[in-house]
């Protein structure tokens, strides 16, 4: 999986959990609280879609890996790799 | 202000969703046109069964986050609510929030979310790590009141009422004695329900033998027919404002009605079966009240649910206080248009009355085409809509289970 390749499936849950928010402009290295109207249960939805929808687990000390694209890409797309590599 | 315990309370908005009307007029023009609200739907394990459904637009006052967040009963609170603001013509913004309440009847609440996520883990092999975290607020007995808080930014007392099937009146009932006890100057008040949204009910139901079945939906709900064969179960919701006179009169409100008089009580009988000696106690005690007698009442709007048993013994309640010496008390029920609406049906009900104090027409039951003879009331308004020379007081009865009976009375304003 490509950097953007994981921030789109961010993007996709995103849309899912915040359907009033505009997303085609969203800048990647801002933290995703200061551009949209998420709140904290919102982040725990976006940790709960990714266990759903891909079998990633988002520890709670690593919330904080969620705070912007950029850093989601760095977080998860090694998370990602190493599952397709366990098939 | 003027509070005291004997202070006048009038009702001076009114917002609804029924299953055939998202409005008190559309709601009206059915009744007196003889429309009914009930479909089929799919009900999970159940297959398809007979409901009243609500089409309000909830994109109508909530964000799209707000209803995937939220509860149904949360989302027809705050279309309601939102809907009995408007028609009040208050200046909501001026208003001072927190000296309003929000008092909301339910029958139950949390059904609908539990089985909702029961069934979301049974997709991961019951592992609770998919369970939801919102389940705690969207269960939460204060939910529907809550969420209407949040959307309308009310700081004051905001809760629930659980009351079977009596809390639609308890809604108003309760808001009345806030109101005279000075704790809020406006109060948003009623029932809602989202039952039909929960297998349990529908099963429930069933398995005490009590759900409606017609091959045509809009024949199933059929209270006092010889073939009545149970409940259509319904959602929906009506919300009013509420307001000591003085302050409805000082910023010109228009007036729907008074409140009259009510009563609650307890049969402590039985668990389900109905009991008509409470029934007819609860209904003299509220006559008490408003200092009436049984013959100025000129509506009666029963509660009758369509089971064989809980309608001839609300008829027999209904028979012990309006007897031959009420030539002026017109009976129906409204439960024959849209089903039970469970927490919402004695606020729906009611709502769907009020505009005889205007035309001066009784909606009739429908779907009445054998009366059962243990049905047969004096008054009893069947099928057609009925022109009467005089509407000044509307009657209407919700009880629930567990025993828990209310009766609302409300009066044409006159100064």
């Amino acid at each position: 999986m490509t950097n953007d390749e994981c921030k789109k499936v961010v993007l996709d849950i995103i849309a899912d959990i915040a359907p009033d928010e505009d997303l085609s402009n969203v800048k990647p290295d801002i933290r995703l609280r200061d551009q949209l109207q998420l709140d904290s249960m919102d982040f725990l939805d976006i940790v709960m879609e990714l266990r759903k929808r891909h079998s990633i687990e988002v520890p709670e000390a690593d919330y904080m890996q969620l705070a912007s694209l950029d850093s989601c890409a760095a977080y998860l797309v090694p998370k990602f790799n190493a599952l397709a590599a366990k098939g | 202000m003027n509070v005291s315990p004997q202070s006048r309370i009038v009702i001076t908005g009114v917002g609804l969703t029924a299953p055939n009307g998202d409005s008190l007029p559309e709601f009206r023009r059915n009744l007196l046109a003889g429309v009914a609200g009930v479909e089929r739907m799919e009900v999970r394990y159940m297959g398809s069964q007979l409901a009243g459904v609500c089409h309000y637009d909830p994109l109508r006052h909530q964000k799209k986050k707000e209803v995937r967040v939220g509860t149904r009963s949360g989302s027809i609170s705050i279309y309601c609510a939102r809907e009995a603001l408007a028609d009040s013509g208050i200046a909501w913004d001026a208003v001072a929030k927190d000296r309003v309440g929000i008092y909301i009847g339910c029958t139950e609440h949390g059904n609908v979310e539990t089985e909702n996520e029961i069934y979301n883990i049974s997709k991961f092999n019951y592992d609770t790590k998919f369970w939801s975290h919102y389940h705690n607020p969207r269960t939460v007995a204060n939910n529907p009141a809550g969420e209407a808080s949040l959307n309308l930014g009310v700081t004051g007392p905001a809760y629930t009422i659980g009351a079977a099937c009596a809390a639609g009146n308890m809604g108003l009932i309760h808001a009345t004695q806030m109101l005279r006890l000075g704790e809020v100057d406006l109060a948003i008040c009623g029932g809602v329900s989202e039952s039909i949204h929960t297998f349990g009910i529908f099963a429930g139901f069933k398995s005490q033998n009590a759900l409606a079945t017609h091959a045509d939906p809009h024949k199933a709900s059929r209270p006092f027919d010889k073939a009545r064969n149970g409940i259509v179960i319904a959602e929906g919701g009506a919300l009013y404002t509420l307001e000591r006179l003085e302050d409805a009169q000082a910023r010109g409100a228009k007036i729907y009605a008074e409140i009259a008089g009510y009563h609650v009580n307890s049969d402590a009988s039985d668990y389900v079966l109905p009991n008509p000696v409470r029934q007819a106690e609860c209904v003299q005690f509220a006559l008490k009240r408003a200092g009436l007698a049984a013959r100025d009442i000129h509506i009666v709007n029963t509660h009758a649910t369509a089971t064989p048993l809980g309608d001839i013994q609300e008829c027999e309640a209904i028979r012990a206080v309006f007897g031959e010496g009420c030539p002026d008390t017109h009976i129906n029920n409204t439960k024959s248009f849209i089903g039970h609406a469970m927490g919402a049906a004695g606020a729906l009900e009611l709502a769907g009355n009020l505009p005889s104090f205007d035309d001066l027409t009784v909606h009739p039951t429908i779907n009445v085409d054998d009366l059962d003879p243990l049905c047969a009331l004096r008054g009893l308004v069947l099928n057609q809509p009925r022109k009467v020379a005089k509407v000044d007081t509307i009657l209407n009865n919700s009880f629930g289970m567990l025993g828990i009976n209310s009766t609302l009375i409300v009066r044409r304003f006159a100064e």
